[in-house]
C-alpha cells in the first residue's frame, strides 16, 4: 500500500502496521470499514472500541468473530457515550488510565436516540474520542429516515413521492456549543486530513468528537466504486465541508478544495432521483446558507 | 457532624455503632466494599444513598470515581462499561429510575458483570406516589438480577457487602431492595463492621474477564441461534449456583460479624398451623402479630422471604411443607393475576406430595405506601383461619369499599 500522498509529498500516511483485521462483514463500498482502519493506525493497539448497535457493531463480525483488533464493547443503541465514560472511569480507577477510549456510532445513534447521553459526557468533558460515522439513515435496520438524513433524500420511511421534507440536524454546531475541546468533520477522500484529525484528537484531552462522512452504497442507491468519489464530491459541493473546532468557540475551515457542481454529487445516488429542479435549487440554497454560517464562525474566530 | 463525617474521622477503627437511615446504610455498605465507580441519578426515596456517597468520599476520598449522568439509563451504562473495564462498580434507584433501566438491567446480567445496586421500593407512577411498595423491582423479575428483600436497616448495609461478594463469586448483578421511607428514611442503630472486617470479608474484585488491551476480545456482539441458548442457560445455571454460594456468605459473615439473615427467616413455625409469608418490613409488624396471636394460643408462625431471586425452592418446601395453610401478603400485583410473592412460592411448592402441599392464601395490600398494620395482617390470618380453601379471587385486605 502506498503511504505517501500523491498531492501532499511530504505527508506520510500512518502505517503503525494494519490493527482493523480483513474478514469482517462490511458491504462493497462501505465508508465505515477505511475510516475505522485509518483511524487505528493512529490511535493504535492502547484503544478500547464502544460501539452502539449500528452496521459497524454488525459487520465488525458476530460472536466469536471481531475485526477490530482491539478490546471491542457493543453498547445498547442510546447509550454509547455512557457505556465509554463508565469504560473511563474503570480503567482510571484500575490504573490503565492511559487507553484510549474510542466510542463509534452511527448518525442514528449519535444525532437522534444516542444525544442525550452523548450531550451529557460532552458537558462532563468524559475524556474520550466520540466518533459519528454518517450514513445519514439507519442502514442497519434497512434505510429508515434519521435527522441526519438530507431534506429531498429518499429512504423506506420518506418513501418515494414523500421524501424527507426537514434538514439535517447541525451536529457541529450542537457540539459547539457545548464548548468540547475538540470537534471535527472527516471523509475517507481526504486521508491525510483525516489522519491529522484523528492524531490531533489523540493528542489532546477531554471529550472529542469526529464526525465522519460514511457513504452507504445501499442505502443511498450508489454504485459501490464511487464510495471515495462520493466522499470527495461531498467536500467539493460542500454539502460536507471540512473543518475543525476548538473549544466550541474557534472554527477552522480544514480544506476547501474546488467547488464542483451539485449535480454531480446527487447524480451518482438514487436516493435523490426523485429531486426537482426546485429541490435541487433549495439544497443549493441551504449549503449556501451553511457554508455562510460557517464562513462567519472562522471569520470571527480569526479575529478573536 | 454527620454520621459519614463522624466515620471517616474514626477511620478504621473496629466496629461501631451510628444511628443510620437505610439508606445511609446502605451507602455506608457501598463505602465499606470499596466501589470504585459509582453512577447515579437523584430519586426520591434513593437519593440521600448517592448524596451519603459524595459526603463520604468528600470527608476521606478512597480510589473511585464518580460518573455523575444525565439518567438512569446513563446510571447503568455507566456501571456496565465501568464493569467491563475491571471496576467494582454501584449503582442506586427507585420506582421510574429503574424502570427506565429496564433495557440495561438485562444488559448487565447477560454480561455477567457483578454490579450491585440499592433499590429503593417506591410505587411506580402515573398517580406520583414516592412511598413504597414492591412493584417497581419485582417487574424486573426476569432480568436475571438476583434480589434481596430488606428488614432493617443493619440488614442493608451487611447486604450490600454480602452481595459483592456473591455477586463477584457467581458473576452475577444483584439488586438489593428497601422499603422506602420505612427504612430508607427512619434512623436506627447501625453496627458498622471495621474496613479490615471487610477487607477480609470481601477481597479485591478479579474479573475473569475485561476489557484488555493485552488481551482484545469483543463482548456482546451478534450472538446467533447457534449460541444464543446457551449462553442464556449459562447465567441460568449461575443463578442457581448462587444459592449455596449465598449461603456460604452468609456463615462467613457470621463468623466475621455474628449477624447471619439467609435466603429465608422462619419464626415460630414449628407446630403452625398457618404460617405468614411476607417481605421486607411488613416482616417485621407481622412478627408482632405472630407474638401476640401465639400468646392467645394460636399455633401460628411468620416465614419472612429475603431471596426472591432465584427462587430458593428447598429452603421454602423445607420450611412449609405440610404447614396446613400458608397466607402469603404481597406488597404488590401481577395485574390480572395475583401477588408475586405469592403465585412465586405456590409454584415453589406444587412439587410437594399431596398430603404435605399447604392451602395457599393470598392477600395483596399495602401499594403505594398504604400502611400495612396490624389490623391488616390480623384481617389476613382470620380470613385464612375461617376458611378450608382459599377464595378464588385475590384479596385485598386493608382497602377502601
Ligand atoms: C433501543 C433500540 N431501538 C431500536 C433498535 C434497532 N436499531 C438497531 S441499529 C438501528 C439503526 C442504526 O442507525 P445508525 O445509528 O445510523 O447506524 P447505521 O446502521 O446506519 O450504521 C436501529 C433502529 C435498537 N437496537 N435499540
Ligand atoms: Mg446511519
Amino acid at each position: 500500500m502506498r503511504t505517501d500522498c500523491p498531492d501532499r509529498p511530504h505527508f506520510r500516511l500512518p502505517n503503525g502496521g494494519e490493527i482493523v483485521s480483513r474478514g469482517h462483514l462490511a458491504c462493497p463500498g462501505c465508508g465505515i470499514m477505511p475510516a475505522i482502519r485509518f483511524a487505528m493506525k493512529v490511535l493504535g493497539r492502547r484503544t478500547v472500541i464502544v460501539a452502539p448497535a449500528c452496521c459497524y457493531a454488525v459487520v465488525d463480525g458476530p460472536f466469536p468473530y471481531s475485526a477490530a483488533g482491539v478490546p471491542f464493547l457493543h453498547s445498547a443503541f442510546e447509550a454509547a457515550a455512557s457505556f465509554a465514560s463508565g469504560v473511563r472511569a474503570g480503567l482510571d480507577t484500575t490504573g490503565v488510565a492511559d487507553v484510549t477510549v474510542l466510542a463509534w456510532a452511527g448518525d442514528g445513534g449519535t444525532f437522534d436516540i444516542g444525544l442525550q447521553s452523548l450531550s451529557a459526557a460532552a458537558e462532563r468533558n468524559e475524556n474520550m474520542i466520540y466518533v459519528c460515522y454518517d450514513n445519514e439513515a439507519y442502514m442497519n435496520t434497512g434505510i429508515q429516515r434519521s435527522s441526519a438524513t438530507p431534506r429531498g433524500a429518499w429512504t423506506t420511511t420518506t418513501p418515494k413521492g414523500a421524501t424527507k421534507t426537514e434538514r439535517k440536524k447541525d451536529l457541529g454546531a450542537i457540539m459547539a456549543a457545548h464548548r468540547v475541546p475538540y470537534f471535527a468533520t472527516a471523509t475517507i477522500a481526504y486521508l491525510e486530513d483525516l489522519t491529522r484529525k484523528f492524531a490531533k484528537a489523540r493528542d489532546l484531552g477531554g471529550f472529542r468528537m469526529l464526525h465522519l462522512y460514511a457513504p452507504c452504497p445501499t442505502g443511498w442507491k450508489a454504485d459501490a466504486r464511487h464510495m471515495v468519489e462520493l466522499s470527495r464530491l461531498a467536500v467539493r459541493t460542500r454539502v460536507f465541508p471540512l473543518y475543525e473546532v476548538h473549544d466550541g468557540t474557534r472554527f477552522e475551515v480544514t480544506l476547501d478544495p474546488e467547488t464542483a457542481p451539485l449535480r454531480d454529487y446527487l447524480a451518482l445516488q438514487g436516493r435523490f432521483a426523485e429531486m426537482g429542479d426546485a429541490g435541487v435549487a433549495a439544497m443549493e440554497d441551504e449549503i449556501r446558507d451553511r457554508w455562510e454560517i460557517l464562513q462567519r464562525r472562522a471569520a470571527s474566530s480569526g479575529r478573536a | 457532624m454527620t454520621a459519614p463525617q463522624a466515620a471517616a474521622r474514626e477511620g478504621s477503627a473496629a466496629a461501631s455503632t451510628r444511628i443510620l437511615t437505610g439508606n445511609q446504610a446502605a451507602a455506608y455498605g457501598a463505602y465499606l466494599s470499596q466501589v470504585q465507580v459509582v453512577s447515579a441519578y437523584p430519586i426520591t426515596p434513593q437519593t440521600t444513598v448517592i448524596e451519603t456517597l459524595a459526603e463520604l468520599y468528600r470527608d476521606a476520598p478512597w480510589p473511585s470515581r464518580f460518573v455523575n449522568v444525565e439518567s438512569e439509563h446513563s446510571a447503568m451504562a455507566a456501571c456496565i462499561g465501568a464493569s467491563m473495564a475491571g471496576a467494582r462498580a454501584f449503582t442506586a434507584t427507585s420506582s421510574q429510575g429503574l424502570a427506565l433501566m429496564h433495557e440495561l438491567l438485562h444488559w448487565a446480567s447477560a454480561q455477567r458483570l457483578p454490579l450491585v445496586m440499592v433499590n429503593v421500593n417506591r410505587a411506580l407512577a402515573p398517580g406520583w406516589n414516592i412511598w413504597t411498595d414492591q412493584n417497581d423491582s419485582l417487574s424486573q423479575r426476569d432480568t436475571g438480577w438476583m434480589q434481596l428483600y430488606c428488614e432493617s436497616n443493619q440488614e442493608a448495609l451487611d447486604t450490600v457487602i454480602q452481595a459483592y461478594r456473591v455477586a463477584e463469586q457467581v458473576q452475577i448483578p444483584i439488586m438489593v431492595v428497601l422499603d422506602a421511607f420505612v427504612l430508607s428514611h427512619t434512623a436506627e442503630a447501625v453496627s458498622l463492621p471495621s474496613p479490615e472486617m471487610v477487607r477480609a470479608f470481601l477481597p479485591p474484585r478479579d474479573p475473569p474477564f475485561r476489557l484488555d488491551v493485552e488481551e482484545p476480545h469483543a463482548f456482546g456482539g451478534l450472538l446467533t441461534p447457534d449460541h444464543y441458548q446457551e449462553v442464556r442457560a449459562k447465567l441460568h445455571r449461575g443463578m442457581e449456583d448462587a444459592i449455596p454460594i449465598w449461603g456460604e456468605a452468609e456463615r462467613s459473615w457470621e463468623a466475621f460479624t455474628g449477624r447471619a439473615y439467609d435466603a429465608v427467616v422462619p419464626y415460630r413455625t414449628e407446630d403452625a398451623e398457618m404460617v405468614l409469608v411476607a417481605s421486607a418490613t411488613v416482616a417485621s409488624t407481622a412478627r408482632d402479630v405472630i407474638d401476640a396471636l401465639r400468646a392467645r394460643g394460636k399455633k401460628v408462625g411468620l416465614l419472612r422471604v429475603r431471596l426472591f431471586r432465584p427462587t430458593p425452592h428447598d429452603a421454602l418446601r423445607l420450611a412449609l411443607r405440610g404447614i396446613p395453610r400458608v397466607a402469603v401478603i404481597d406488597r404488590n400485583i401481577s395485574y390480572g393475576h395475583h401477588g408475586i410473592f405469592f403465585q412465586e412460592i405456590k409454584s415453589a411448592l406444587y412439587d410437594l406430595p399431596a398430603r404435605e402441599r399447604p392451602g395457599m392464601f393470598g392477600y395483596v395490600t399495602g401499594l403505594g405506601g398504604r400502611d400495612v398494620t396490624r389490623g391488616v395482617i390480623l384481617d389476613a390470618v382470620g380470613r385464612t383461619l375461617s376458611r378450608d380453601r382459599a377464595e378464588p379471587e385475590t384479596v385485598w385486605i386493608g382497602r377502601k369499599e
